[in-house]
């Protein structure tokens, strides 16, 4: 696989799990914002958590690009349907594993242990992120099928 | 059918995430684990079927109680003629978060610790762990020195003692003898998580409670007022805690579901959820007691949770933002005092109440003022809250008293459309929201006063009237000067509250909501009532008259400071909810007010200045201040 391939399909597909999700926060479909979640790590400032959280997003989805590229090829290389695996079961851990994590790991957000202490804290996701609305892990499953269905297909197949 | 113990002879302890409803006679009787609207583990207040833990001496007792002051801690002590004296604490413990971050505590423990002041005394406890009410399948397991365990499917609890406890068919069973300066120490506890921590017992439960004390004495110490009614004022401010949901600074109504606003009747209603009605009286309370924590946290919360329906809001949440459950109705339970149904989940999510925009947007005004700022996405929000409201405020809508009988053209929300539009310009007026569309929220905001002074104004009556074009008083009528729309001196607004304190009023200093809840039997209604204290305050009356009747109102606490929704006002017995956030939170207001007033402090900040005007042809609003 070239560099570039890895590094236009990566951004493509980064670009649209991002969209999908920004679309659907936009609806008020969930209240989960993934640049949001990520920049307030670095700074409690909104509109610069945002900036960065988006920078780092983007940085993710590129280097998990290339670790889909590395499964994909162990795989016999690239189809569609593989990909969309790969993206089925990225999105069972991060809803299963890295969300109910993320409050012991993140300096913003609260846990549900948290209190009587107030302060402006995340409120933390909760299993499958449910916390952030109903319909949050339909949309964090079909961020993650679109990401490896596009790698799945554009990447060098077998 | 009588209630085994009066609402208001209760006593609320919790852990900001739960809470628990602890009688004289030394049972707890409602736990929701592990959060506020959880099914309960504990639940005799509403049937004797469902579940309570009692622990005390056996026999004939005269007993007193009281919070440790400055504390959710509450000590009881039982006097046994001719035997002995026995104190009991009780408390969910706490801890600070440095604390939790040295030391492994469990997800919730309720701590119970009984000692022997004199003589001797014959103690007796009793647990019955009946989960969501009984609907929940579970049993004890003897444990050996891991002490006595209970799993159902939301979780383990596990109970440990210093004294023999033995299970059975019903629950857990102890009695045993305790000498003067001997202690016996009870901690139960939940795990949602696996492996359970269980709390030591001895020394480390004296220390656990003692923590827990140190926690709240340092908490209630920064409550910022200084006025004559301090006592009361920080019992509410402990209460107002107790009811915030500190994982995302949500705060309840009220701990319970189903506690009757008539007695006997079916008036019963599930608050364990969070209403926006009470935003801005919230957001007043926390910042004007100095909790500036609190408060960012609860209207961070307030801005956030409203995302995924806005512009559109609903009226109620759950701690999380989401929808709280459909209601239902549980016909198995015998309810409080025989008032059935018990119903799980709230109706009223699904009605239209335009008053809440006003409120929340209020409180957004609140938080700019005490030096918060908005992000663009924020300030996009409320400018869409406004659109809504200028598109919207003309609809019928069912009003802040939630009535089930269908929408009307209520005054109030009217009055807040007005204030919503109000805040927004405010806001605008400090450069705090960049691109609204002034000239509309101008316009309407102008369109809406004269609205209102037209057809909400009854010279019949010589009052502002609850419905537009018809008759009918309604107490939240008080809060016009409240929210900036008048001032309480007004002769409109005067003459308002010579109708409502003559109509409403329940006796002494008490008032009903409206005057349909007179002939439906409802009791006096807590927060209307401390509105009227807070508009005399505000200017519609002296300075003394606003004391004489806070003072009259605080009265009618319970004997450990707390408010129920209602008061009975014939016996003076709570009625409704208990303890209620909204009643706890007019209490507060109004001495903030008053205290304000003594000391010739400004009143409400952040409605000040704000510009009474008409929009300029293609310009920003022509301020009349």
């Amino acid at each position: 696989m070239s560099a570039g391939g890895w590094a236009v399909w990566g951004f493509v597909a980064t670009a649209l799990f991002t969209g999908l999700m920004a679309g659907s926060q936009g609806l008020g479909l969930t209240r989960m914002n993934v640049p949001f979640m990520l920049g307030t790590l670095f700074t409690p400032e909104r509109s610069r958590a945002k900036v960065i959280g988006a920078a780092v997003h983007l940085a993710n989805g590129w280097a998990l690009a290339l670790f889909y590229a590395a499964a994909l090829r162990l795989w016999g290389g690239a189809t569609w349907w593989r990909g969309a695996l790969l993206g089925l079961g990225h999105a069972a851990f991060v809803l299963t594993v890295v969300m109910p994590l993320l409050p012991g790991v993140h300096p913003r957000m609260a846990s549900e242990q948290h209190g009587p202490e107030a302060g402006r804290l995340l409120e933390p996701p909760g299993f499958l992120a449910l916390h952030y609305g109903w319909q949050t892990p339909l949309w964090v499953v079909l961020g993650h099928l679109a990401y490896g269905l596009v790698l799945g297909h554009f990447l060098p197949g077998p | 059918m009588r209630a085994r113990q009066p609402i208001e002879d209760h006593a609320l302890i919790g852990d900001c995430r739960s809470a628990a409803l602890l009688t004289r006679d030394g049972e707890v009787d409602w736990l929701c684990w592990p959060r506020f609207d959880s099914a309960p583990v504990l639940g005799s207040l509403l049937d004797p079927s469902a579940g309570g833990w009692r622990l005390a001496p056996v026999g004939r007792t005269h007993t007193s109680w009281r919070y440790l002051p400055g504390t959710n801690v509450v000590e009881t002590t039982h006097r046994v003629p001719g035997a002995g004296s026995l104190r009991v604490s009780d408390c969910l413990t706490v801890a600070s978060e440095g604390e939790k971050r040295r030391e492994l505590l469990p997800e919730h423990e309720l701590l119970r610790i009984a000692t022997c002041e004199a003589g001797e005394v014959e103690v007796e406890t009793s647990i019955d762990l009946r989960p969501d009410l009984g609907r929940a399948p579970g049993r004890w397991r003897d444990a050996g020195a891991l002490g006595l365990r209970f799993e159902s499917g939301s979780g383990l609890f596990a109970l440990r003692s210093d004294r023999p406890l033995a299970p059975g068919a019903g629950g857990a069973r102890g009695r045993f003898r305790l000498r003067a300066g001997e202690t016996a120490r009870f901690s139960l506890v939940y795990a949602g998580d696996g492996p359970a921590v269980l709390s030591p017992l001895g020394a480390a439960a004296d220390a656990a409670l003692l923590r827990t004390e140190r926690f709240w004495r340092g908490w209630s110490a920064r409550a910022r007022y200084a006025g004559p009614f301090r006592e009361a004022v920080v019992r509410s401010a402990l209460a107002l805690k107790l009811l915030a949901y500190a994982p995302s600074g949500a705060i309840i109504a009220a701990p319970t579901t189903s506690l009757p606003e008539r007695p006997g009747g079916d008036l019963n209603w599930d608050y364990r959820y969070c209403w926006l009605r009470d935003a801005s009286f919230t957001a007043r309370a926390l910042y004007g007691l100095g909790y500036q924590d609190e408060a960012e946290s609860f209207v961070s919360w307030l801005i956030h949770t409203t995302r995924l329906t806005r512009p559109r809001l609903r009226i109620l949440y759950d701690v999380f933002g989401r929808d709280p459950p459909p209601e239902r109705d549980r016909p198995e339970l015998g309810g409080y005092g025989g008032a059935r149904p018990v119903r799980i989940g709230n109706a009223a999510r699904d009605q239209l109440q335009l008053d809440v925009y006003g409120e929340v947007v209020d409180a957004a005004c609140q938080f700019v003022s005490a030096g918060g700022g908005l992000d663009p996405d924020t300030a996009r929000m409320l400018i869409g809250f406004g659109r809504y409201v200028c598109e919207a405020w003309r609809r019928p809508d069912e009003g802040i008293w939630e009535p089930r009988g269908g929408r009307t053209q209520n005054t109030y929300s009217k009055v807040l459309c007005w204030a919503a539009l109000d805040r927004l310009l405010h806001m605008d007026l400090r450069g705090h929201l960049p691109r609204a569309p002034r000239d509309q929220f101008c316009a309407t905001r102008e369109a809406i006063r004269a609205h209102v002074e037209a057809r909400g104004w009854s010279p019949a009556l010589s009052s502002y009237t609850a419905r537009l074009g018809g008759g009918g008083l309604d107490a939240a009528l008080l809060l016009l000067p409240w929210y900036g729309y008048c001032p309480a001196g007004a002769p409109r607004m005067r003459a308002t509250w010579r109708r409502i304190s003559r109509e409403l009023s329940a006796g002494g200093a008490l008032l009903y909501r409206y005057p349909e809840s007179i002939d439906a039997g409802e009791g006096a209604f807590g927060i209307c009532s401390f509105w009227g204290a807070e508009y005399l305050a505000l200017g519609g009356g002296t300075l003394e008259e606003a004391e004489l009747r806070l003072e009259r109102l605080l009265g009618h606490a319970s004997e450990l400071g707390l408010f129920a929704e209602e008061v009975d006002p014939g016996t003076f017995a709570g009625l409704g909810n208990f303890p209620q956030a909204f009643t706890h939170v007019g209490l507060v207001n109004a001495a903030l007010s008053l205290e304000n007033r003594r000391e010739r402090r400004p009143q409400l900040r952040h409605q000040r200045a704000v510009p009474h005007a008409r929009a300029r042809p293609g310009g920003a609003p022509e301020a009349r201040l």
